[in-house]
């Protein structure tokens, strides 16, 4: 393992930019106190979290006031989820036996497919899972077709993680304007819209007025920041109750004390995104000579996902033949970091739930690699992956006998 | 995980003993299927001892195709090198426990591509003894 290591796998984890963990430091052993306090080792915490809220709802373009910081996307998206079925539970006038209706997608991030799955089997909420195109793109006809007069959440991500899709999220959020308005506009009988805009943040404008999305989860360690911390935005005046008991910390929404670093090191990070076109230019750059040179290169591979509606840095390509999982090896043994979808490779031996959704069959979604960029990522690294790429998968599609 | 293999897997998974295609196999066997990511084909040449009893046939080669992890690969190489020369009777009773434990132990998410790997062998050899019924 003595070559020189390339990450490409920028979905699942990025690094903390320097400038952010520098703008972190000071609040482990020095400015340690609890934002919680009255005193003035809590008023100097109090007000870095503060600043943080403001630099997250300046890049949202909200209110300071509609953020509740997190540990991470998986605690927004259930925050969002369970709050806003729980409390049009309590809120309807039919009381008792109210059954709160909620869409989502087949390809939502597991978090979001598991909270909904709870809600089903716990009998709190009935969920409607639209299925997708081949390219992986929710279909806004389906999703008017699938409202009921007790649809209180549809939640939709804005950016896949596995095949990076772009779903239409501004146009949903038109829909679900113009459903409400012919609801009458009463609160208890809203619909109310999120989105788990994790994979999005770094490339895609989060404007949330232009999205005309309610709730809206991030997480700092998708954008340079740090690990367990995140945030859901809630527009005001949205219904939700809290998911977890405590003291009255982030607007009594979120209880517990406030992981201050983590929240500093999140408002640092995501006022870095703003400023990065060129960076993100580059990166689709790389992204597009990465997939050209791959499909050239190694015969009988396939793009999946959409062409166009995709965020710049995912390249997630099939070679039949061969195997996610020992590409995955092979590659690893060449420095190169990157994911795949196979079963085999999983913790429980099921195959992407993703790539299933897009009907893709076994010899596809099992010999899948997703290759994601970031901004560290070079010309040489790409350069070197292409070398390396294709001789791993004719020596696989060797020994399976399909070469 | 998949970092997680004996030394042994790796050194297998990147230089499988016997893979190829096997011109007129006396046995063929398949194990695993390719919607669960694995398919495995083992192929085996037997040649005839004297008088009537099929165990005493000595496995002379063995060829295996395996489309799969780097498990299902290292345990297909293992099984046809632990194949190769024995007796029928003798290769029948190779167990996964034996691919595993050559190998210097799998994770054990990846105990079936032993499974697998053995079966294989197992089918074949069945194969070769229905045929020269």
């Amino acid at each position: 393992m003595s070559k020189k290591k390339i990450y490409l796998d920028y979905a699942a984890t990025t690094p903390v930019d320097e400038e952010v963990f520098e703008a972190m430091k000071p609040y482990f052993c020095e400015k340690f106190g609890n934002p919680s306090s009255s005193h003035q080792f809590g008023k100097e915490t109090r007000e870095a979290v503060e600043a943080a809220r403001k630099q997250v709802a300046d890049f949202l373009r909200c209110k300071p006031e509609e953020i509740i910081f997190t540990s991470g996307a998986t605690e927004s998206n259930n925050l969002a989820i369970r709050g806003v079925t729980a409390k049009s539970i309590g809120q309807k006038k039919s009381g008792a036996g109210f059954v709160p209706h909620v869409i989502t997608s087949s390809v939502e991030h597991s978090c979001v497919l598991n909270a909904c799955k709870t809600l089903e089997d716990d009998k709190l909420a009935e969920v409607t899972y639209l299925s997708v195109n081949k390219e992986g793109l929710v279909e806004i006809e389906e999703i008017e077709r699938a409202v009921k007069s007790r649809t209180v959440l549809v939640s939709i991500m804005y950016a896949n993680n596995e095949i990076g899709t772009v779903q239409p999220i501004e146009e949903i959020g038109n829909l679900i304007k113009r459903l409400n308005g012919s609801r009458g506009g009463e609160r208890s009988s809203r619909i109310y819209f999120h989105t788990d805009a994790v994979q999005a943040i770094n490339y895609l404008d989060c404007d949330v007025n232009t999205l005309g999305v309610d709730l809206l989860s991030i997480s700092a360690h998708k954008f340079y920041g740090p690990k367990g911390v995140g945030a859901l935005f809630i527009k005001e005046g949205t219904s939700i109750a809290r998911i977890q008991d405590g003291g009255g910390q982030e607007f009594g929404m979120r209880p517990g004390t406030h992981n201050v670093p983590g929240i500093v090191g999140l408002g640092e990070a995501i006022t870095k995104i703003k400023n990065n076109e060129s960076v993100n230019e580059n990166i689709e750059r790389l992204s597009d000579k990465l997939i050209d040179g791959i499909l050239k290169s190694v015969p009988n591979s396939k793009l999946n996902g959409s062409c166009k509606k995709r965020l710049p840095n995912n390249v997630n390509i099939s070679f039949p033949g061969a195997e996610g999982e020992a590409i995955l090896l092979a590659l690893s043994f060449e420095g190169v970091a990157v994911s795949t979808g196979s079963a085999c490779a999983s913790s429980d031996l099921r195959p992407s739930h993703v790539l299933v959704a897009l009907g893709l069959g076994p010899a596809d979604y099992h010999s899948s690699v997703r290759f994601t960029l970031g901004k560290y990522t070079t010309e040489e690294e790409i350069g070197r992956v292409l070398t390396v790429l294709p001789g791993i998968i004719e020596r696989l599609r060797k020994i399976s006998g399909q070469a | 995980m998949s970092i997680d293999y004996s030394e042994k897997v790796i050194k297998h998974f990147f230089n499988p003993q016997n893979m190829g295609k096997m011109e007129d196999p006396d046995g063929v066997g398949t194990a695993g299927n390719i919607a669960c990511g694995d398919e495995m084909t083992i192929c085996i040449k037997v040649k005839g001892a004297a008088g009537d009893d099929r165990e005493n046939d000595v496995v002379e080669d063995v060829r295996f195709e395996t489309l799969g992890c780097a498990a299902a690969i290292a345990t297909s190489s293992m099984v046809t090198e632990l194949a190769k020369g024995k007796t029928i009777k003798e290769a029948k009773q190779i167990s996964l426990k034996d691919v595993a434990g050559e190998l210097g132990g799998l994770p054990p998410i990846k105990m079936h591509c032993s499974n697998m790997a053995a079966d294989a062998l197992h089918k074949a050899i069945e194969d070769y003894l229905q045929k020269s019924k």
